[in-house]
């Protein structure tokens, strides 16, 4: 978690000195580092445009990644991504999509694959979205289909309130996203989703239970996006007694205090960590930085598979 | 050589390829209650009814691709395809470019469109030039039986994903297809249906048979018409019209299509950059009207280019000929 959030609060700085906006998930680290730690390398994950944690939790290279920010050749789409859409298939982390439900959409065939014996066996997919794509159509779509076709596929809303510059409470009639899952007859569990430890508790008990009885689960994650929607961004239109009830219940600041009172943690062994987080961070600054532009002579490669018909 | 509709054609590339590739799946609304006995020989996990929700079939089917199998999805009606526009255009088309080649999507969907039912416009839409203009996907529509079993074939074994547009009224239509379970229609090569020296009719689906209609009534005329039926509209076989543009001069294109921005403007395009220098005459272009399809089968086929506009329009550039010559 202080490695996420050491990279974005990072990437922040850079967008002030010109570099690429980024759509953080500043306050929702836990929902990632959580959920992605219940998981197993045969597992599969899908994400969305708030993507760094669940990348980073996963194992992915902040180097990489700030190239990949930064439109550079080095990042784990050779540029062509940006923020915004950011896979990394030798992670799991698979058809990242910025179009809101877009994950949703695909995840499914991704679990049906994984049920037809593609993937590595007992595996199964995670689908990262938030309370805006529950307001698509193509949830509804997405549940009714994994619960028709018994599908291993764990969706975890991390629902942060907002929903791009609009609050959820403009959006839908109710609070609770897992609500509408039941009503697909989803086995579902709601959580504190800055509470790491109990995050991922529950992810663990739905993972298990999914690789059980390779049907799907649903966790519904209850946070606050604490950044604006999209760097930069005042955050003009947000309650400051709302955002101040939530910055005090910050999931890293939460968990450094929750280590610290067990004694399992002491002032100078969180310092350590930071300056960890930060020394890992700075180097990914220097590794993106010194990364190359992508050639413009291969702007339109990648567009097409190679392999057309078999002679 | 077999004699078989269609749909008799398609249904045989299905069972062919589902027969070589285990990783071969169908999927789509009505797939498993139309076509048992698929479901017989290859089992219900890969023939899959599915519900009617076009956005999530083609999501499912762009997932299952990028994870290791090869879907063929039925959305039934072009207009449906709307509702799986993002899957297709924004997931298919885009996240192998935007992640650096990491995954493929060998997946197929198919639809069908055209007059001939009197189903109006919410069924007969020719949207695939919509496709055509949508990167990193293919675009095929074929007019011939054999042509559907051999381009279906071959999208099948194409890593990329590739939009299949069936036109209605061929659908009963019989035709002689080969036999070879190899027989395979590369995407990307259009067909030379009669060959010309006067003037190059450019079409594909039901309105190939406009222009080789029109060819024969041409023919008695003294004149040679050239048709060509593209079968694949995107990778567009550039060099075939341009070589047969050389060789006439004249262009006529004939879609069922509407002509803004559509098929028949691209290969007007294409005449007037690459093949200026040849041309006798201003391109034409025989299109549907801009307006919705209607169901009155009259009104229906009044959208429809004729064999006999095609034969007037020939006329009509070499008349312009010989008063300029005169």
């Amino acid at each position: 978690m202080l490695r996420v959030r050491a990279y974005e609060e990072t990437l922040v700085e850079l967008q002030r000195a010109g570099a690429p906006g980024t759509c953080t998930s500043v306050g929702q680290e836990a929902c990632a580092v959580g959920v992605v730690d219940a998981l197993e390398a045969r597992d599969r994950i899908l994400t969305n445009h708030r993507s760094a944690a669940h990348l980073i939790a996963r194992g992915a290279d902040p180097g990489r990644l700030m190239a990949e920010v930064l439109g550079r050749v080095d990042g784990y789409c050779g540029g062509r991504s940006g923020s915004l859409h950011i896979s990394a298939k030798e992670l799991g982390v698979v058809l990242t999509s910025t179009i809101v439900g877009g994950e949703l959409s695909m995840a499914p065939g991704v679990a049906l694959a994984q049920k037809m014996g593609q993937g590595e066996p007992g595996g199964i997919v995670a689908v990262f979205f938030g309370d805006g794509a529950a307001c698509e159509g193509i949830f509804h779509e997405s549940l009714n289909l994994a619960v028709q076709w018994q599908l291993p596929l764990l969706f975890v809303c991390e629902n942060n309130d907002w929903q791009a510059f609009v609050h959820r409470r403009e959006t839908m009639p109710d609070n609770a996203i897992a609500d509408w899952a039941a009503g697909h007859g989803l086995p579902v569990a709601t959580v504190d989703g800055n509470d790491v430890e109990a995050v991922h508790a529950a992810a663990c008990e739905a993972v298990a239970a999914i690789r059980a009885d390779g049907r799907p689960r649903f966790l519904e994650l209850v946070t606050y996006r604490l950044r604006g929607h999209f760097e930069p961004d005042d955050q003009a239109y947000v309650d400051a007694d709302e955002l101040a009830h939530w910055q005090a219940r910050d999931p890293v600041q939460n968990q450094a205090d929750r280590l610290l009172a067990q004694n399992a943690l002491d002032a100078a062994g969180l310092t350590q960590l930071r300056q960890q987080a930060a020394a890992r961070i700075e180097a990914a600054v220097s590794f993106a930085q010194a990364s190359a532009w992508p050639d413009p002579r291969t702007l339109t490669r990648h567009v097409y598979a190679e392999q057309g018909v078999q002679p | 050589m077999s004699r078989m509709t269609t749909e008799q054609a398609i249904h045989q590339a299905l069972a062919e390829e589902m027969q070589r590739d285990a990783r071969v799946l169908l999927m789509g609304e009505g797939v498993a209650t139309k076509r048992r006995d698929l479901v017989q020989d290859f089992g219900a996990a890969r023939v899959r009814n599915t519900p009617l929700a076009e956005a999530i079939i083609a999501g499912t089917a762009v997932g299952a691709a990028a994870s290791g199998l090869r879907p063929v999805i039925d959305l039934l009606f072009a207009p449906f395809l709307t509702y799986a526009m993002d899957a297709l255009v924004n997931s298919a088309g885009k996240l192998r470019y935007l992640s650096g080649g990491q995954f493929d999507f060998p997946l197929v969907a198919m639809s069908m469109t055209g007059s001939g039912w009197c189903v109006g416009a919410q069924h007969n839409h020719n949207l695939e030039a919509m496709f055509v203009h949508a990167p990193g996907l293919k675009v095929v529509m074929p007019s011939t039986p054999a042509d559907f079993k051999g381009l279906l074939k071959a999208a099948i074994r194409d890593d990329n994903p590739v939009l299949f547009f069936s036109d209605l009224a061929l659908l009963h239509q019989e035709g002689e297809v080969p036999d070879d379970r190899e027989h395979l229609v590369p995407l990307g090569q259009a067909a030379v249906r009669r060959a010309g020296t006067d003037v190059t009719l450019v079409s594909y689906a039901k309105t190939v048979e406009a222009c080789l209609q029109a060819a024969a009534q041409l023919q008695a005329q003294g004149i040679a018409a050239e048709v060509i039926d593209l079968r694949t509209l995107k990778p567009l076989d550039e060099a075939t019209v341009l070589n047969s543009l050389r060789k006439t001069g004249r262009l006529v294109v004939v879609t069922e299509a509407s002509g803004l921005c559509g098929m028949a403007a691209e290969l007007a395009a294409l005449a007037a950059t690459r093949a200026f220098d040849v041309l006798r005459a201003p391109v034409v272009r025989l299109t549907g009207p801009d307006a919705p399809g209607a169901s009155s089968w009259v009104l229906e086929q009044a959208a429809l280019p004729t064999a006999e506009a095609v034969v007037q329009a020939v006329q009509g550039m070499l008349a312009e000929m010989a008063v300029a010559a005169s």
